[in-house]
């Protein structure tokens, strides 16, 4: 077993220590440091979009501010995690935020742990929601590999959909919709149909053979099976019944 | 484009996926846009997610996911042709043509494109019909030449 | 021919000098076909050109890419004299073949006249345009047919590369480069010798430089240019640079708006691997080295290096995060070195002449030249490279030849949407990439664009966040959100909805976006607005306060009216007006329906004698 690499180095002043090659966002979270983050989730890489997690770093000599979600910890890096400028920062991006998701209770509060109640700029009502923060594109791409949405287009026209309009990739497991931060996508359930509503996603639920309750869509199960090269009678029974047959 | 026509360009790239842009750079050159049905025969023979091809077709302003008109008029706006009154000169073809920057007049003729400097300053404002440069334009010097193209592709 | 030492080479060149020197005397023609000429018809000059003299071996005639003086073109030059012809047209060539070239007689109708004295000046290098410039990287191209090697090799070409591979250690080059203190020139301005050596000090086998000919600020083309008119410069510094770092792999990544340059550096690499100039064994010292060209997608943002390598690599030009630097992990995680276009075209001067000579041109912090891309409102309008250190002023002035249609000079705006805008108090300051930088702007790729009384410094401003939140890649909040709300205020106060408190909300939002973005597009996004808040505080107020544009530009705040005594009731105005807003009958005088106008200004247009007036 090889020997992990630890280093040494001080948030707020506290002396901390963390492997090499961690992030420092996940390292300052769990010794308790309360940063802000909207795009950022242990399941899948960090990409550095929504910007709220931004620290002042120390390091060499030179000060400068960086998102700590995909800054590496390294050791004698001094980290501040609420100076003033961070503090003007996090106010004014949580103030654009508000402006793509008024509705969303997650930036709310955020915004208003730093003071900003309102936004002064005009609602994006296209937007849905949708703050880019790219977490559905990543855990689609990275956990499941459906590959099913896409950014598009770039500046103030990026948005988030499936390539053409027509989510034909997706498999409706709902992985976007549970790790999306302002619950701007949603699944619902109808009879036996099941829709991922922000993508127009609707698929037919497979019938369980023993019980009859329609539990997965047909086209996700079978997908998995293709991918896990699985017998193809796998999926016959729901959870439910799978358990008590066993 | 044929599947032939496809595999020729994939096989001037090498197949590879790295060279995507590149292919598909190619395929608007050949068909004035991007058609659906090509790229995502792209995304199989290369192997390369269809939505990483849609990024790119939707990031990068060289390519239409529709059908360019017959004829493309590029108006510059970068900050020297800005200077000497692009936005009147765009202002004017948008109402001649009736379309926004990016879109086809209805009946395929033209299609209105903005560019962000073309790198020939010094005759500013530029406007590029079909690849022809046209330096210190004026709205109502374009629609001259637009009217005497039309009349010259009428003649013929 | 393919050269296996660098002997094989000097003999070669020696050849084809030796071939020219029997040519000297002998009557030539030089044509420019840069994509800027070609914009005013210079190739249907040249295909008169051609016609006329029908193949005729008798005449040298040769197509250059690019002589500087643009916004004169097309431009001949006649030889040997030297008579610089501007402007040219097909219906002038046979004239010009007949009296200039046969029989040495000067047109002077095609001649440059200077506008102060009123004086033709025949000889190229007595034009106050081209006088005052020191043309060490962008001389030659007017001596080479871009599409001909041996053009390159007569003017020396390759010698500096010959020198490196044979007679220095990379080490010892990278020391010289350093030693010159040339700086990149791309806009950034990092210490290239500095570039060069962190990169080959990376651990790891392979090793890749680039070229960045994504020159993607609107107004400079200074980088077209050199890739158009002499994209062998460009490559031998790419392979001297090779060589020093030690890659073995080179990309060119050029914009896809720029077809001409894509061409002729594909004809270079071509031509240069025939020689045994890229390739196996180059010159036969053992160097491997080949480039690709690698085209852009249209995008501003793949200028920024991480961006491009992500473009290399197939996917969209979005940067990547900075703590681990490209030098040591960049093109498919590889240390890479990333340099402009004219950096590189710098370097085999620098090799053939040594650092003590660069050194000794420029400043203390910026040696060696610059080229810069004069244009807007300027009477020579085109490219110039000056050494480091003159000031604003003497460009503008004794090489741009000061404004034209007598009006006032507002502000030069260097450093393109990254940069700023400076005005008349601050013409003093010399081209240094430091000085700009504390005057709030920067030098940029080399764009300088003059503006007079006639532009509106919130319109200017407003254009930039209009360009910036357009090619931002849409990343991180604080650049795509940033861009586009400070757009949001200045178009609104563009049409007189601005409110008390928007300049404040203009600086609040600039200092975030400034802070918080990744890259350096958002890092230097808010430049524009903050130097024009800076330096046109009054012009703002304007716009807020009193609903006035003083520069007469913004249409919802200007009125256009026709003077009554100048008006001659020609009826072009009422011919040309798309909403028919102009009444009027033969002799007397129009007048404009103000509910009626939308202010597109083809009235002005095309009066006659500027009866229209905007206030």
């Amino acid at each position: 077993m090889s020997e992990k690499e630890i280093v040494r180095f001080q948030i707020d002043g506290l002396k901390v220590e963390a492997e090499k090659g961690q992030m420092l966002l996940p390292v300052a979270l769990e010794y308790g440091f309360e940063i802000p983050h909207l795009c950022y989730h242990e399941a899948v890489s960090p990409y550095g979009a929504c910007r709220l997690c931004l620290v002042e770093v120390t390091s060499g000599g030179r000060t400068r501010m960086t998102t700590s979600c995909n800054y590496p910890v390294d050791d004698g890096i001094e980290v501040a995690t609420s100076t003033e400028n961070v503090l003007r920062a996090r106010r004014m991006i949580l103030e654009l935020l508000l402006a793509r998701a008024p509705h969303s209770e997650r930036v709310r509060a955020m915004a208003h742990s730093v003071g900003v109640e309102e936004t002064r700029f005009r609602i994006i009502e296209e937007a849905d929601g949708c703050i880019l923060c790219g977490l559905c594109e990543r855990v689609c791409r990275e956990v499941v590999g459906a590959n099913a949405i896409t950014f598009v287009n770039r500046g103030d026209r990026r948005e988030m959909a499936p390539p053409f309009w027509d989510p034909l990739a997706c498999i409706a497991c709902g992985a976007c919709v549970y790790v999306c931060p302002t619950d701007c996508i949603k699944m619902e359930e109808q009879g036996d149909e099941r829709t991922i509503v922000r993508w127009k996603r609707t698929l037919k639920m497979q019938p369980c053979k023993s019980c009859g309750k329609p539990f997965a869509p047909q086209f996700q199960l079978n997908w998995i099976i293709d991918q896990a090269q699985l017998p193809k009678d796998f999926y016959e029974l729901c959870p439910v019944c799978r358990k008590q047959k066993k | 484009m044929t599947s032939a026509q496809l595999e020729k360009i994939l096989t001037r790239h090498d197949h590879q996926s790295a060279n995507v842009l590149a292919i598909l750079q190619d395929i608007q050159a050949s068909e004035n846009y991007l058609p659906r049905k090509t790229l995502e025969e792209v995304s199989k023979r290369l192997q390369v997610p269809l939505t990483q091809i849609y990024h790119l077709a939707t990031f990068y302003r060289t390519f239409s996911l529709t059908p360019r008109g017959r004829h493309l008029v590029t108006v510059c706006t970068g900050t020297a042709c800005h200077v000497k009154g692009a936005a009147s000169i765009l202002n004017t073809l948008e109402r001649e043509f009736e379309v926004a920057p990016g879109e086809t007049t209805d009946d395929k003729e033209y299609t209105l494109e903005t560019v962000n400097c073309l790198g020939s300053c010094a005759l500013a404002p530029l406007v590029v019909i079909d690849n022809h440069y046209h330096g210190r334009m004026l709205g109502s010097r374009v629609l001259s030449l637009l009217r005497g193209e039309k009349d010259a592709s009428e003649k013929s | 021919m393919h050269l296996k030492s660098p002997d094989d080479l000097e003999r070669l060149r020696t050849r084809i000098l030796e071939d020219r020197k029997a040519q000297e005397g002998k009557k030539g023609i030089v044509l420019c076909t840069g994509t800027g000429c070609r914009g005013a018809g210079a190739l249907e000059v040249y295909e008169a050109f051609q016609k006329e003299l029908g193949g005729k071996s008798a005449i040298e005639f040769t197509s250059t890419c690019c002589h500087g003086f643009c916004e004169r073109g097309p431009i001949t030059i006649i030889e040997p004299q030297g008579i610089f012809y501007q402007r040219v047209t097909p219906e002038t060539v046979p004239q010009i073949i007949a009296e200039t070239v046969k029989k040495g007689q000067v047109i002077d109708d095609l001649l440059y006249q200077d506008p102060a004295t009123e004086q033709a000046i025949p000889a190229e290098q007595d034009i106050p345009f081209y006088k005052k410039q020191n043309r060490l990287v962008f001389g030659n191209n007017r001596l080479i047919d871009p599409t001909r090697i041996e053009d390159y090799l007569a003017v020396g070409g390759y010698q500096a590369l010959a020198k490196a591979l044979f007679d220095l250690s990379p080490e010892e080059i990278i020391a010289e480069v350093k030693r010159a203190g040339l700086r990149g020139r791309g806009g950034g301005g990092f210490p290239t010798g500095r570039k060069w050596e962190s990169c080959r000090r990376a651990p790891g086998d392979v090793r890749y430089v680039i070229c960045n000919c994504d020159e993607g600020d609107p107004g400079a083309y200074m980088d077209r240019s050199l890739m158009e008119g002499n994209p062998h410069s460009v490559l031998e510094g790419m392979i001297i640079g090779a060589y020093a770092i030690g890659s073995h792999e080179g990309y060119v990544y050029v914009r896809h708006e720029y077809p001409l340059a894509v061409e002729n550096v594909g004809i270079a690499i071509e031509q240069a691997h025939k020689m045994g100039l890229l390739g196996k064994n180059i010159l036969g010292s053992g160097f491997d080295f080949t480039i690709k060209i690698s085209k852009g997608g249209g995008a501003f943002v793949a200028g920024e290096s991480t961006a491009l390598m992500a473009s290399i690599e197939g996917y969209v030009a979005e940067p990547r995060a900075k703590h681990i630097h490209t030098v040591e992990s960049g093109l498919w995680d590889k240390p890479t070195n990333l340099n402009n276009v004219e950096t590189w075209a710098n370097v085999p001067l620098i090799i053939e002449r040594g650092a003590e000579w660069y050194g000794a041109i420029g400043t203390e912090g910026s040696k060696g030249t610059k080229i810069f891309s004069l244009v807007g409102k300027i009477n020579n309008t085109g490219l110039i490279e000056v050494p480091m250190g003159m000031t604003l002023r003497e460009i503008v002035y004794d090489i741009g030849g000061g404004i034209p249609d007598g009006k006032r000079f507002k502000a030069v705006q260097t450093g393109g949407p990254s940069g700023g805008c400076i005005p008349e108090d601050m013409l003093d300051l010399p081209v240094d990439f430091d000085a700009l930088t504390g005057a709030g702007s920067m030098m940029g790729s080399g764009g300088m664009i003059v503006m007079d009384e006639s532009t509106c410094m919130v319109d200017v401003a407003k254009y930039f966040m209009h360009f910036l939140k357009d090619e931002s890649c849409g990343k991180c909040t604080s650049c795509r959100d940033g861009t586009l709300r400070m757009y949001e205020v200045l178009d609104a106060i563009t049409k007189g909805e601005g409110k008390e408190g928007d300049i404040e909300l203009l600086e609040e939002i600039g200092w975030a976006t400034t802070e918080a973005s990744l890259c350096a597009l958002g890092g230097t996004a808010a430049n524009p607005v903050l130097s024009t808040i800076r330096y046109f505080r009054d012009e703002y107020e304007a716009h807020i306060k009193d609903k006035r544009c003083p520069a007469g530009v913004c249409p919802a705040l200007i009125t256009y009216t026709i003077d009554p005594e100048a008006c001659i009731a020609c009826g072009k105005c009422r011919k040309e007006c798309p909403t028919e807003a102009i009444t009027g009958k033969k002799k007397v005088p129009h007048e404009i329906d103000q509910a009626k106008c939308i202010k597109c200004g083809t009235c002005r247009e095309v009066c006659p004698v500027d009866a229209v007036k905007v206030e």
